[in-house]
């Protein structure tokens, strides 16, 4: 018994096991806050080509070695930017243009790496390596998750409004590009954090899966927010806290959890879950079977 | 003396939109005070466009739209214009409660971090009680009948206090009562001095609750109280043969006394009933006709 307990304890007396669980912890953190936003606006597939526009901007950072934070942050506008230009030049629709620029983003990148091979390495990027982050890294990735946390902290409610019904942010006088822009700059900007705790490809999950799972089980957003925030930052948590047993592969560790919390919600949910769908459905036939008292009675 | 008198001019404004598109050319029309104004046109009329350079979301390329004197920027900032939206605008799944939604008319006139006050909340709920729903506070938006929905959407606007209120068809979708209900509400607001501006398809309610109306189609045709202007050439005008005629030249209503009546209809067909509740066709004879062939056939 106290065998297992001492093997259960073991990723804490390793010093990059401790701090790999704690950055993952706070990135799942930054990306749950910011997730019911993403999912409630329909951004999905942005925070996908954003999370993959990012990679030229990484590898040009540390060929010339300066903050990969800053290059990826700005590869990642740069993507935004060429998405609504063409959008706004051309008839070509919008699914179209966001697959276009990414991943001419990607290849880019890609390139890059092939190019300048000792600058870094391609699987770093691309699955994340959070067991051996660099100090520095982490400052950048604890800058940007704060500064993700402080913006959202206070004008979630105008950020909120804004994915409602942008209409009535514009009536208020609201000045909605800027929201626009402001939303974007989160996505970008977590995209860069997650980028280090679970890779480019695996980034999507961790803006997506909190806030959808989060969604299932309730009807208020400032609810949806914390739920999707405590789902991201408990995933990461354990998942980086497994991920020592499994000898590797903490972003596949954090997102398998995630998506099992998820799976669990789809079923299971009180209201919006499958067996909760089920069962109203079921009332609803009865119902139409027997046909109230009252309804008899006025006849 | 009422301090607030509110006023709305659109002084020769055209719009073009950057696909080459002229949606509205030299509109002009001015609204005092405490009116109920409908606003009449086809589809692709520039309905939609004008209510958007109202609320400033497009800028004319020529003249100009005035609130109060003032540019619509600075009557925005100011919370005077109010919008409800139509029901086919709003994200219906989106977790917020009617009260949040109310709330959201309130972020105008909140600080930066938009938390309510004791004056916003008592905003909220005396607008919430003025449209009925005071006892639907806490229900998530999508779990309303569509009169419900609307009435929400109008308590939002009242909570913002706008003078300037435009709706976007506020009648379909509505159950008669509520309908009724509605029209009460906007007969209060005329006679506090604001000016309600209704874009809308169903021609018939125009007259009963409408005591001005704006006729478009690219431009404005021709404005002012609805006697005036609600005549049948101008509809035609209006419409260019887009709307439905019921004339009763050939039907039988004009053997009973020999008054001519005709019923105009913008998309729906009108189902008319003569005396004594017999069905009344388009065109008898022809009915009459068709009759005859089918029993023909029969025998």
């Amino acid at each position: 018994m106290s065998d297992l307990l001492q093997s259960l304890t073991v990723p804490f007396q390793y010093d990059y096991m401790i701090r790999a669980i704690w950055v993952s912890a706070l990135v799942g953190g930054a990306c749950g806050f910011l997730s019911p936003f993403v999912t409630l606006k329909g951004w999905s597939l942005m925070g996908d080509a954003l999370s993959h526009a990012v990679v030229p901007g990484v590898v040009i950072a540390y060929i010339f070695g300066f903050p990969f934070a800053l290059g990826a942050f700005i590869a990642g506008l740069l993507a935004a930017g060429a998405m609504a230009f063409i959008r706004a030049q051309s008839r070509i629709r919008e699914d179209a243009t966001i697959g276009i620029v990414f991943t001419s983003f990607f290849a880019l990148g890609l390139v890059l790496i092939s190019l300048f091979p000792s600058g870094v390495d391609l699987k770093t990027i691309l699955y994340g390596n959070i067991l051996a982050i660099a100090d520095s890294d982490i400052l950048q990735v604890i800058g940007i998750s704060a500064a993700t946390l402080l913006v959202i902290a206070f004008k979630w409610r105008d950020l909120m409004l804004y994915c409602f019904d942008p209409n009535q942010a514009r009536s208020l006088g609201l000045r909605a590009n800027v929201l626009h822009i402001t939303l974007l700059a989160l996505l970008a900007a977590t995209c860069v954090a997650a980028l280090q705790a679970v890779g480019a490809i695996l980034v999507l999950a961790m803006l997506i899966t909190p806030g959808a799972t989060a969604y299932l089980l309730t009807d208020r957003f400032g609810t949806m927010m914390w739920l999707s925030a405590a789902l991201g930052v408990a995933t990461s948590l354990a998942g980086a806290y497994a991920s020592y047993f499994i000898n590797g592969a903490t972003g596949g560790c954090i997102v398998t959890l995630q998506t099992l919390v998820f799976l669990a919600a789809f079923v299971f949910a009180p209201k919006r879950g499958m067996l909760a769908s089920r069962r109203a459905m079921r009332t609803d036939v009865f119902e139409i079977n027997q046909p109230r008292m009252d309804a008899n009675e006025r006849q | 003396m009422k301090t607030d008198e509110v006023s709305l001019d659109v002084e020769g404004v055209s719009v073009a939109y950057p696909n080459g598109h002229q949606a509205l050319s030299d509109a002009s029309f001015r609204l005092g005070a405490g009116t109920i104004c409908a606003l009449v046109g086809v589809n692709g009329s520039g309905k939609s466009t004008l209510f958007k350079s109202i609320m400033g979301f497009v800028n004319p390329t020529a003249g100009r739209v005035r609130i109060n004197g003032m540019p619509v920027k600075e009557s925005l900032k100011k919370h005077l214009v109010a919008y409800v939206p139509q029901s086919e605008d709003v994200d219906w799944q989106f977790p917020v409660s009617v009260w949040d939604v109310v709330m959201m008319g309130r972020y105008g006139a909140m600080n930066f971090m938009r938390i309510p006050r004791a004056a916003d909340k008592a905003q909220v709920e005396g607008s919430l009680r003025r449209v009925s729903m005071w006892e639907f506070r806490d229900r998530q938006i999508g779990e309303l009948s569509g009169g419900q929905k609307k009435r929400v959407f109008l308590a939002r606007a009242l909570a913002q206090g706008g003078r300037v209120i435009l709706l976007d068809e506020p009648f379909t979708g509505v159950d008669v009562k509520t309908e009724e209900a509605i029209i009460a509400l906007l007969h209060e607001l005329r006679k506090s001095g604001a000016i309600i501006f209704v874009s809308t398809h169903n021609l018939g309610s125009v007259p009963e609750f409408c005591d001005q109306v704006v006729l478009i189609n690219r431009t404005v045709l021709a404005y002012g109280p609805t006697a005036d202007v609600f005549t049948a050439q101008n509809l035609a005008a209006a419409f260019g043969g887009v709307l439905r005629e019921f004339q009763f030249e050939r039907s039988t209503i004009q053997s009973h006394d020999g008054r001519a009546v005709t019923v105009l209809s913008d998309d729906e067909r009108p189902l008319v009933f003569g005396k004594d509740g017999h069905l009344e066709y388009m065109d008898r004879g022809k009915h009459e006709e068709l009759l005859r062939k089918r029993r023909e056939e029969h025998e």
